[in-house]
């Protein structure tokens, strides 16, 4: 399973491509490809996206269903869905409707 | 300190003006990625993890009171509240917009400060070394060629498109504290007989991927020639050096593969071409560039060495910051402060606002207005009367940077790694925590003795850790992050590079390790004066790799 993540070109904020068709600032709701089409779809949209100058640094990457929720398989990239580990306050982590993957 | 010109002033500010319109431009769509990303970059501006990074350079790690202020104001208004202090005495923050990025650097610009040269395949920041001006062990304040060197290398037409980045370091002492040896350049101040000033030259040093000690090519180079000897060094460089693989890109890696008696007969020739050329620096230019580094007008405090004493009596803290962070100035009634920025269980190299802050206070009150940032990632106070320790001290004790480590097994440097970093392979800040908070005893510490522990996240080697007496390298193995040691690296006058003793280590493992591999030290030293490194060189990796390994291999 993977999930297309970026970073958003003005702020640099890591984003997902979203369910909803949209750059989303959190993972929870990104949307999962299942299959090789839809992998290609994805990364089609990606490609769309960095030409379009919304996002940098565009990548499709593996995740798992966790309790139902979505999480990265690579440690960076687990990392970059909720801030810096030393710094818990700071990245995804410090929003008030961030919830932990337990 | 060097001031800016009227030149330096309207360069810097073409280059702000510049980026502006380059980011308006990228942000309008007007410039793609691959267009804008060698523009950013070559003003300092990385993407990482989490968002953009701006690294900023100080020259040779000094800064006065005004510009450690702007550097406060830069992390408080744009930034998430604080900046990283690095190993090659820049600092980094870590959350800056790129739309905000312009202003950063007019900010930056009016205190005569920029991020140019901080990335890319030029010559970087020169360092030098932190105690410069203050050692008393120093033969001349290295700075000022480290400026002059500066000044050549800014925007270097022959020098700007190089294999691959190009560092160099300066220091004044015999005692090394700049790592001049692991440097492209490194550049040792001595004098010859006749007292004339000149350089020892040494080439090819470096770490990441191929770490190797540097060679000295000269032994004594007149200070009139630096800038045609690097000059004549950089165009055999830029000649020779690989450009078909970036890993085999460094200089160190062109000395090694042309053999230091070739390469040093190369730049021994061009030097010849080029010694009696404009390059030439004359006696007169020297000079005027160091009357921008003269010392303060110390002044006779003999009434410091009572006043320590008395202090001394009364606290038992400030006696052992005292022993730990205050080191031997020229000057009797003086001394150069550590600001150790490796509190127990805090970031290797993080500030504050309201720190950075007080620290420029406390300079400008009672440190003549300089600060420097060490390779080793701390600050320093390089001119502090005895007298005045004290107030210093309950200053530090007032925003919790007291802390007595500098040298110690806690005063560990860490590259950002994996909380940050989109190089790296593991975690570098929460293995130097944990490490720092099973050390936090300061008895043990002592105990110890001076201990360098280095860490990287990944193989570019940020942290040090090939010279660090006890080095830790992250790894991604499986997915997971494991980490390498090696022993016995060192980088001062006597630079080794570590041994890698064994199997890495898991993050859970690491710091029973590190604890296994002091608890040997302490046991088979000499005494308590030979120090960790000095009882690695005497016993070698053996003892230390049976105390690590030897239940496995006879489980095995
Ligand atoms: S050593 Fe690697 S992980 Fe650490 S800062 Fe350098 S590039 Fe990043």
């Amino acid at each position: 399973m993977k999930v297309l993540t970026a970073n958003r070109l003005i702020d640099g904020e890591v984003v997902w491509y979203g369910a909803a068709e949209a750059w989303i600032e959190t993972i929870d709701t990104a949307r999962l490809a299942r299959d090789k089409a839809s992998e290609e779809a994805l990364q089609n949209v990606g490609k769309a996206a960095l030409a379009a100058n919304l996002v940098v640094d565009v990548e499709l990457i593996d995740v798992e269903l966790v309790g139902g929720r979505i999480v990265p398989t690579r440690l960076r990239e687990r990392i970059r869905a909720a801030g810096p580990t030393n710094h818990l306050h700071h990245g995804k982590q410090a929003r008030p409707d961030f919830v932990p993957v337990a | 300190m060097y001031r800016y010109d009227e030149f330096d002033h309207s360069f810097v500010q073409a280059r702000v003006a510049e980026l502006r319109d380059q980011v308006e431009r990228r942000m309008a769509g007007e410039i793609t990625e691959d267009q804008f990303k060698p523009l950013r970059l070559m003003n300092g501006v990385y993407l990482q993890l989490h968002a953009y990074m701006l690294r900023v350079a100080i020259p040779y790690g000094t800064l006065s009171s005004r510009q450690l202020r702007m550097l406060a104001h830069i992390a408080r208004t744009y930034d998430k509240g604080y900046g990283h202090f690095t190993t090659r005495q820049n600092i980094q923050y870590n959350w800056p917009a790129l739309a905000d990025i312009p202003a950063i650097l007019d900010d930056l610009a009016s205190v005569e400060m920029h991020a140019i040269q901080t990335s890319g395949n030029c010559i970087r920041n020169v360092t030098a070394d932190h105690f410069a001006g203050a050692a008393a062990d120093e033969v001349a304040d290295p700075r000022p060629y480290a400026e002059i060197l500066r000044q050549w290398s800014s925007v270097h037409p022959e020098f700007s498109y190089l294999p691959r980045k190009f560092k160099i370091a300066v220091t004044g002492s015999t005692r090394d504290r700049a790592a001049i040896q692991v440097h492209d350049i490194g550049l040792h101040l001595k004098k010859d007989a006749a007292g004339a000033l000149g350089f020892a030259v040494y080439v090819g040093g470096g770490q990441g991927r191929t770490p190797m000690i540097a060679k000295k090519i000269r032994d004594f180079l007149p200070e009139a020639d630096l800038l045609a000897y690097c000059t004549a060094i950089l165009r055999v460089y830029n000649l020779n050096g690989r450009r078909d693989n970036k890993y085999k890109a460094r200089i160190k890696i062109l000395v090694h593969e042309t053999g230091a008696e070739e390469l040093t007969r190369q730049v021994e020739s061009e030097f010849a071409h080029l010694r009696d050329t404009e390059l030439k620096l004359p006696a007169a230019d020297i000079r005027a560039i160091q009357a921008y580094f003269a010392p303060p007008a110390l002044i006779a405090r003999p009434e410091g060495d009572e006043i320590v004493r008395l202090a001394r009596l009364d606290s038992k803290g400030f006696a052992e910051w005292v022993d730990q962070n205050v080191t031997t100035h020229r000057h009797p009634d003086h001394a150069a402060v550590t600001i150790s920025l490796k509190g127990i269980g805090e970031v290797p190299g993080d500030a504050t606002d309201s720190q950075m802050e007080a620290i420029a206070d406390l300079a400008e009150r009672y440190g003549f207005d300089e600060i420097r940032v060490s390779h080793e990632q701390n600050l320093i106070l390089p001119h502090v009367a005895r007298a005045d320790l004290k107030a210093v001290y309950d200053g530090l004790v007032a925003i919790g940077l007291a802390t007595a480590n500098s040298n110690l097994i806690t005063d560990i440097i860490a590259c950002p790694g994996l909380d940050y970093c989109a190089l790296a392979n593991a975690r570098s800040i929460p293995v130097a925590q944990d490490i720092a908070r099973r050390f936090a005893s300061l008895e043990r510490q002592r105990e110890i003795g001076e201990l360098k522990l280095k860490i990287s996240g990944c193989i570019n080697a940020c942290g040090h850790h090939h010279v660090g007496h006890i080095g830790i390298l992250g790894v991604e193995k499986k997915g997971a992050e494991l980490y390498q040691i090696t022993l016995g690296g060192s980088g001062d006058e006597n630079t080794s590079i570590g041994e890698i003793v064994g199997r890495g280590f898991p993050p859970e493992e690491l710091t029973d390790a590190i604890e296994m591999i002091v608890d040997t030290y302490l046991a088979l030293r000499l005494d308590a004066s030979e120090r960790f490194i000095d009882a690695y060189r005497r016993l070698g990796a053996a003892p230390f790799k049976e105390a690590l390994y030897a239940r496995e291999a006879k489980a095995a």
